[in-house]
């Protein structure tokens, strides 16, 4: 198990120095000079446009840059923001608790909807439950997230008046954050009525933001299903007079669920991603919005730190999904 | 630590009883974004100066509400002396900073603030100047750090600003957001303290209102400065909550979760205006669209041709196809909303057959070949410059003059057409300060054809001689009549083809009364109430 661990941590090692590597060329090879746009129509002149050249070290040969930042990113040291002139890691721890508290919801609204749509669907095979679950997941995952949010927000915030716009919070409650988790914030601070006002602000985006892994999820139990329904033992099981809710249920769902928990950890990725477009609409105040509104101002160090961050997020979730199998199933226990 | 400090500071003042009562009146305004930072000294954008200097700050000399004239702020009155070389304000007496959980005013409004507000940019070896950073860019821009000689405490209510040179906008500058007053008393107290850099986390000023609490890229919250020198704000409350996606701004608006929202969506103003519970205000922006000619190259050297190719141009079509509505055809290189705007002055008209006319007088009856320079941006001036510079290729077509289109991408075309390297490209201008000059002189004097700022390379005599003029002297009714005769020159002489101003849309609900449009596009809230 140990050694296991080891050499996973230690793939990591390529992966994170080729993020590195990547968001800082990336970012750089956006042809243009960052003082230059900064300054706009109003041009600056040439001695200001050195200095501040200098100040942020855009002068230095790009190797050199690199190797700064990464001595630097070693040192955890991320660097500040171009724009707020604040650690860059300060910004991101604290909008990160926003951005992983309404990926949790998304997740678990995906998981609890989709893992028992897909069963149905595996067990009904061929009938119209299955037909429309697939139609529907397949809209699902085709569905662009922006206009699904702006939809959502159309019917149940404008028309129908449900469920509020966007934001995390009513401004009538005054919560300060301590742990950043605004539902748990919300019972710290004993007003009330605002824990109910935090969850109702996250069902929208859950919903929106949940609806592509959702999608997955469904169809990824489908097929698991399908292939375990026709084992042996589960014929064995159903032979045995088990009861058909014990013999898929226990037997079946347990194994079918393998392949679906290394999906769920894949839909991380997708979560992040989805949270960029999801925080956008309903102006949630997580990285995904951060990291927009960061690369709009070519605010480097922000980028690059963010990316970075992120990447360290989605690699240490894999890991922990690989681990995760082994509690699943434990012929699958590192022994290797 | 920081943070947790500032956290325990609100709350602490959130204790004291600036809690949000239930009954009061709360304005929210969907904001487009979040605000860089609360010092204002550090940035240019609009959005951040909405929620530092125009709620929380004030300045020496304010901006009129609603427009561009200068009028008394933290100085009730100044002189300027007969030389234009030295400004001495007289300050407000018995105005109250702020106070906060960490910081609580002994005394009121002074001297040595303005001093300390001005020395911090300017002066690199004061002991604030590097604290959060050495970057004071619109301080720099306009061109502070040469022009001032000394800022002199006469007084305790006086101040006297010596310049190098005189300069008349001087005074529109001291409007600025980067001129705002802060307290020299609590950045003492800091410096004691050990933690100089909280005077730009937890804002003192004078301004209408106080800041509450900021939960990043989400709230701000305002509490209304009771003790306020012009008077208590009608709101009680103000909050911003930052919504990016301007559909949903509009959404909030109608849900009834947000009062205000600036920058609308062209396509949805329609509706917007058919709603009952709305109202939907407009105004010209402090800006200008423009196409310049590079008159040092040929055939542009030539006014026939410009004329001409000014005449070709059908404005009504750019303002339908681009601006979709919300823009206003352009005559003068200043928007409307600055004063001494020249009305009388009279637009080329589209008119292609006395532009070919044109043309065959100038000896180029069977057209040439140019390009036109669009950029890959979208500006508050031009939205789509592409489309635009495709329909002025299409109008340039008819009567012979063929354009290819260039584009690079942002830095790299401020810079080349800073050099120079176009025939006639697109740009635009948005006012810094709503001084004349911060057009006439920054876009078309003969110094900014040397430096690049004049994209038409255009150093004409006496339209420089006027407007060097104005720049000399304060006398605003002499300055007036200088820059009316500079913009008949210009109209003439043809550098540009000026396209349009855009037309800035404020949809509010029917509830509010009292707001005023402001041409900078700021949002302020100080004179606004709810019904």
């Amino acid at each position: 198990m140990f050694r296991f661990l080891l050499t996973k941590l230690g793939g990591l090692v390529p992966t994170f120095v080729g993020v590195t590597l990547l968001t800082f060329a990336m970012i750089r090879l956006i042809p243009g000079d960052p003082i230059e746009v900064m300054a706009g129509e109003r041009g600056i002149n040439p001695e200001r446009h050195a200095r501040l050249m200098h100040e942020f070290g855009f002068d230095r040969p790009i190797l050199e840059q690199y190797v700064f930042y990464i001595g630097d990113v070693f040192r955890g040291d991320l660097g500040k923001s171009l724009v707020t002139k604040k650690p860059v890691i300060d910004e991101f721890l604290l909008l990160f608790p926003a951005t992983v508290e309404l990926s949790i919801v998304a997740m678990v609204f995906a998981i609890l909807v989709g893992l028992p749509v897909g069963v149905l669907a595996g067990v009904r095979r061929g009938r119209p439950a299955d037909h429309t679950v697939m139609a529907l997941s397949l809209a699902g995952y085709s569905m662009p997230i922006f206009w699904w949010g702006l939809l959502l927000i159309i019917l149940f915030s404008v028309t129908l008046g449900w469920t509020p716009v966007s934001g995390r919070l009513d401004f009538i409650y005054f919560v300060q954050p301590v742990t950043g988790f605004m539902a748990i914030d919300t019972l710290l601070s004993d007003q009330e009525g605002s824990f109910l006002d935090a969850l109702h602000h996250l069902v929208l985006p859950s919903i929106v933001l949940g609806t592509i892994p959702l999608a997955v999820i469904a169809r990824m139990t489908r097929s698991a299903m399908l292939e375990v329904l026709s084992e042996d033992y589960v014929r064995t099981a159903r032979a045995k007079g088990l009861s058909p809710f014990r013999v898929i249920g226990v037997h079946a769902l347990r194994n079918a669920l393998i392949p679906v928990v290394t999906v769920i950890g894949l839909q991380v990725g997708t979560l992040l991603a989805g949270a960029i477009l999801t925080e956008s609409i309903f102006s949630w105040p997580g990285i995904g919005k951060w990291l927009i509104d960061s690369i709009g101002r070519r605010d480097y160090p922000s980028v690059q730190g963010g990316i970075l961050l992120v990447a360290i997020v989605i690699m240490l979730v894999n890991l922990a999904v690989d681990l995760m199998y082994g509690l699943i199933n434990p012929r699958i226990r590192h022994a290797r | 630590m920081k943070r947790q400090f500032l956290g325990a500071a609100v709350l602490a003042t959130a204790v004291l009883g600036f809690a949000f009562a239930a009954d009061a009146k709360t304005l929210v305004f969907c904001s487009e974004g979040s605000p860089e930072g609360f010092n204002p000294q550090f940035f240019q954008a609009g959005t951040t100066f909405d929620a530092s200097s125009r709620a929380i700050f004030n300045r020496l000399v304010e901006f009129e509400r609603g427009g561009t004239s200068i009028q008394p702020g933290l100085a009730e009155s100044w002189e300027v002396a007969d030389d234009g070389l030295s400004y001495t304000f007289h300050l407000r007496k018995g105005v109250k900073f702020h106070g906060n959980a960490t910081f609580t005013p002994t005394r009121d409004f002074n001297a040595d603030d303005v001093v300390f507000s001005f020395e911090r940019q300017w002066k690199t070896d004061h002991p604030y100047h590097a604290v959060t950073a050495t970057t004071y860019q619109y301080f720099g821009d306009m061109g502070m750090p040469d022009l001032l000689k000394a800022v002199e405490k006469v007084d305790d209510m006086t101040v006297r600003f010596v310049l190098n040179a005189p300069e008349a906008p001087f005074l529109s500058n001291m409007g600025m957001d980067f001129a705002s007053i802060m307290s020299a008393e609590q950045a003492d107290a800091l410096m004691k303290a050990g933690t100089p850099e909280q005077i730009d986390q937890t804002p003192v000023g004078t301004g209408p209102f106080m800041l509450v609490d900021y939960q990043k890229d989400a709230v701000i919250r305002y509490k209304a400065n009771a003790d306020y020198w012009e008077g208590k704000p009608a709101i009680d409350d103000l909050v911003f909550a930052i919504t990016t996606d301007a559909s949903v701004r509009y959404a909030k608006l109608k849900a009834g979760e947000c009062h205000i929202m600036p920058y609308p969506n062209p396509a949805d103003i329609k509706a917007m205006k058919a709603d009952p519970t709305l109202t939907v205000m407009e105004q010209e922006g402090l800006n200008v669209g423009y196409l310049a000619f590079n008159t040092e190259k040929k055939p542009f050297d030539n006014k026939l041709v410009r004329q001409a190719l000014n005449y070709a141009i059908n404005k009504d079509a750019i303002l339908k196809g681009v601006f979709q509505g919300a823009g206003q055809a352009a005559k003068n290189p200043i928007p409307p909303t600055i004063w001494s705007y020249n009305d009388d002055v009279k637009d080329y008209g589209y008119d292609p057959v006395k532009a070919l006319q044109l043309l065959k007088e100038a000896g180029l009856q069977g057209g040439f070949e140019t390009d036109i320079w669009a950029m890959p941006v979208q500006r508050p001036y031009n939205p789509n410059a592409q489309r635009m510079a495709e329909l002025i290729q299409a109008d340039w077509a008819a009567i012979g003059v063929k354009a290819k289109i260039v584009s690079f991408e942002w830095g790299e075309y401020l810079d080349r057409s800073k050099k120079g390297e176009h025939q006639t490209m697109l740009l635009g201008w948005t006012g810094d300060n709503g001084d004349p000059d911060n057009f006439l002189h920054v876009l078309l004097g003969c110094d900014a054809a040397k430096s690049g700022g004049n994209r038409a390379r255009w150093c004409d005599k006496a339209f420089d001689d006027l407007v060097v003029a104005a720049k000399r002297t304060a006398d605003v009714a002499a300055r007036t009549d200088l820059y009316k005769k500079a913009q008949v020159v210009f109209k003439d002489e043809a550098p540009w083809v000026t396209v349009a101003h855009s037309v800035v849309f404020m949809p509010m609900r029917k509830e509010v009364t009292g707001y005023k449009m402001d041409p900078f596009g700021i949002h302020q809230f100080y004179g606004v109430d709810i019904q």
